[in-house]
């Protein structure tokens, strides 16, 4: 007798899928409890531990960040290479606008994030016809191109960089202001996909003809996604020079652009949460590792491969399933 | 009923890399028309639909729509204007509930417009649409992941999709293939449905008999060229369309 796994929706998640949920307070922690873990988790107790962990938690929120903008262009099945475009760019952007200029943070980051995600929307304009592995490359290219442009004509302080730029007024002030982009992003992201627009957007990396032969551009839905992927790198780019003071080539580095796909990979893509999860196991785990010296990056390595290969769905996949259904066995006929 | 011809094809080619796909093929379509065609195999009939439909630029010839060139318009735009298709190969949106593949068109400008600047609640107008072209309307059907419905009903989701554009000519290509005599039975009524709230319609079909009950007239289309126009009786005498295409089945 052959026998397969059957999963059923769990009764609390079908009660507090409509209005009703209201009316008990099981039900409404169902609901809540998943969304209200990241809030406080980020705003309440990582603030508690110490300086340093504070600075990994920066760096890993950083992640975070390009990790969600590149699973918001997955969705539009936009596969990108170079989270690190958007990075360099609102680094850049921030920079020139402190160093020249002299704006503080406070209108540094807002306007980068703004014109940088315009800035790369208009580069990646032309190539956004390709699809999979063509637009990929041409991303991959781009801000290594971009570095090299920067070492070869001396612009922007050149091989220097902008360097002396304004930090943030404490650690606690970039800490939060990070932490709250990445809240914002997430929850804005989740919604955007689950409305009717993001089904149009789900709907063009499924099958573009179709939503072309339903009468929509998509052309115009796709540079729209990369807006909103580009300004959320270009916010990360603009905090990352305020926080180290500096605007410079490394902003184009490849860490950039390969660490969100790992991030995404591991937490689980398409759910913005599962690559938020991924960025908050990968980067404190490889300052743990840190201790093994020249062998961390083995271990490392080991840890993704394992992951990828046991968990191929992702994480965040995995535990969502979890939560809401559960699974029994059931018999075949033959 | 108006005389100008709501689309109107001239001298249209398309060459694949040397293959002639379509080749210098021109005709007339006036509004509330039924125009089947048909054709062996290769013959062009769904270059022709891309052609239209602005999915392939033609090499040579114009298409008019409304007495407006439409040749080299984008497909949404084309769509803007009034003109829907299905695909032979049905493309559903699999990781969605059926009713929700329907959100996708009537999401588009055109709907918009045409509903005066409100969508209204969307899932109503997807579940309405669905119970028209034959989902049961208390079955658990409609919501279930387009993935896992069966041919016929990815069938008339593809012609739901289409209809939910609100179309003034709607081309249907091969929509009966791949399904039972009693599945395409129940879908003849909604077509015939269709023809009486004034529809015009372009059906490209291999199944000629359930055509020829329902088409004004057939073209048929042999190697990318046009070789018979007229009257489903007309196109059967026919000498070359014998020789081309129903004789070759003898």
């Amino acid at each position: 007798m052959k026998r397969r796994k059957e999963r059923i929706d769990r009764g609390i998640k079908a009660r507090s899928e409509d209005i009703f949920a209201l009316s008990s307070f099981r039900e409404m922690a169902y609901l809540l409890l998943p969304r209200a873990l990241p809030v406080v988790g980020l705003l309440c107790f990582i603030p508690l531990l110490s300086e340093y962990w504070r600075e990994v938690f920066i760096s890993t929120a950083t992640y975070a960040l390009l990790a969600i903008s590149w699973d918001m262009m997955i969705c539009a099945g936009l596969v990108s290479l170079g989270q690190s475009l958007f990075y360099g760019i609102g680094s850049y952007v921030a920079g020139v606008l402190n160093h020249y200029w002299g704006l503080s943070p406070l209108f540094t980051i807002p306007i980068a994030t703004v014109a940088g995600g315009f800035l790369c929307t208009v580069l990646l304009l032309p190539v956004l016809r390709l699809r999979g592995i063509y637009f990929a490359m041409v991303t991959l290219v781009l801000p290594l191109m971009l570095a090299r442009l920067v070492e070869a004509t001396r612009i922007l302080g050149g091989t220097e960089g902008l360097t002396g730029l304004d930090p943030f007024p404490s650690q606690l002030t970039a800490f939060y202001v990070v932490q709250l982009g990445l809240l914002a992003a997430l929850f804005g992201f989740r919604r955007v996909i689950g409305s009717d627009y993001g089904l149009i957007i789900r709907g063009i990396s499924e099958n573009d003809r179709s939503v072309m032969s339903a009468g929509l551009n998509i052309q115009w839905v796709k540079a729209q996604v990369l807006f909103m992927g580009a300004s959320v790198g270009s916010f990360t780019g603009a905090v990352g020079t305020h926080l180290d003071m500096f605007a410079g080539m490394p902003g184009f580095a490849l860490d950039y652009s390969i660490m969100p796909v790992a991030a995404a990979v591991v937490g689980g893509m398409g759910t913005f949460a599962g690559p938020v999860v991924g960025a908050f196991i990968l980067v404190p785990l490889s300052e743990v590792l840190r201790a093994l010296g020249a062998l961390r990056i083995v271990f490392y390595g080991l840890f993704l491969v394992i992951f990828v290969v046991a968990l191929p769905e992702g994480l965040f996949h995995y535990i969502q399933r979890k939560y809401h259904q559960f699974e029994r066995w059931v018999e075949v006929e033959q | 009923m108006n005389s100008a011809p709501l689309l109107k094809v001239a001298d249209l080619s398309k060459t694949f890399g040397g293959v002639q796909a379509v080749s210098r093929i021109s005709f007339e379509l006036k509004e509330k028309e039924l125009l089947g065609v048909i054709g062996p195999n290769g013959s062009g009939k769904t270059t022709l639909v891309n052609l239209i439909t602005g999915f392939v630029r033609p090499s040579s010839g114009a298409v008019l729509y409304r007495d407006k060139p439409i040749t080299g318009l984008p497909p949404h735009r084309i769509v803007s204007l009034g003109i829907a298709r299905t695909f032979q190969m049905v493309r559903p949106f699999y990781h969605m509930p059926a009713f929700k593949n329907l959100i996708v068109p009537l999401y588009s400008p055109r709907v918009k417009k045409m509903a005066g600047g409100k969508y209204g609640d969307r899932d109503a107008v997807a579940l309405d649409l669905l119970e028209e072209v034959g989902f049961e309307r208390d079955a658990y059907v409609s919501y279930k992941m387009a993935g896992s419905l069966p041919q016929g009903y990815l069938k008339r989701l593809e012609l739901a999709k289409s209809m939910a554009l609100r179309p003034d000519l709607l081309i249907l290509d091969e929509l009966f293939s791949g399904l039972s005599l009693a599945e395409v039975a129940s879908i003849v009524p909604i077509i015939e449905k269709l023809r009486i709230q004034g529809k015009t319609i372009i059906m490209i079909e291999h199944r000629l008999k359930e055509l020829f009950r329902i088409a004004d007239k057939v073209m048929v289309l042999n190697y990318g060229r046009k070789i018979a126009e007229g009257s489903a009786k007309e196109v059967m005498e026919n000498e070359e369309v014998k020789n081309a295409y129903l004789g070759s089945e003898e």
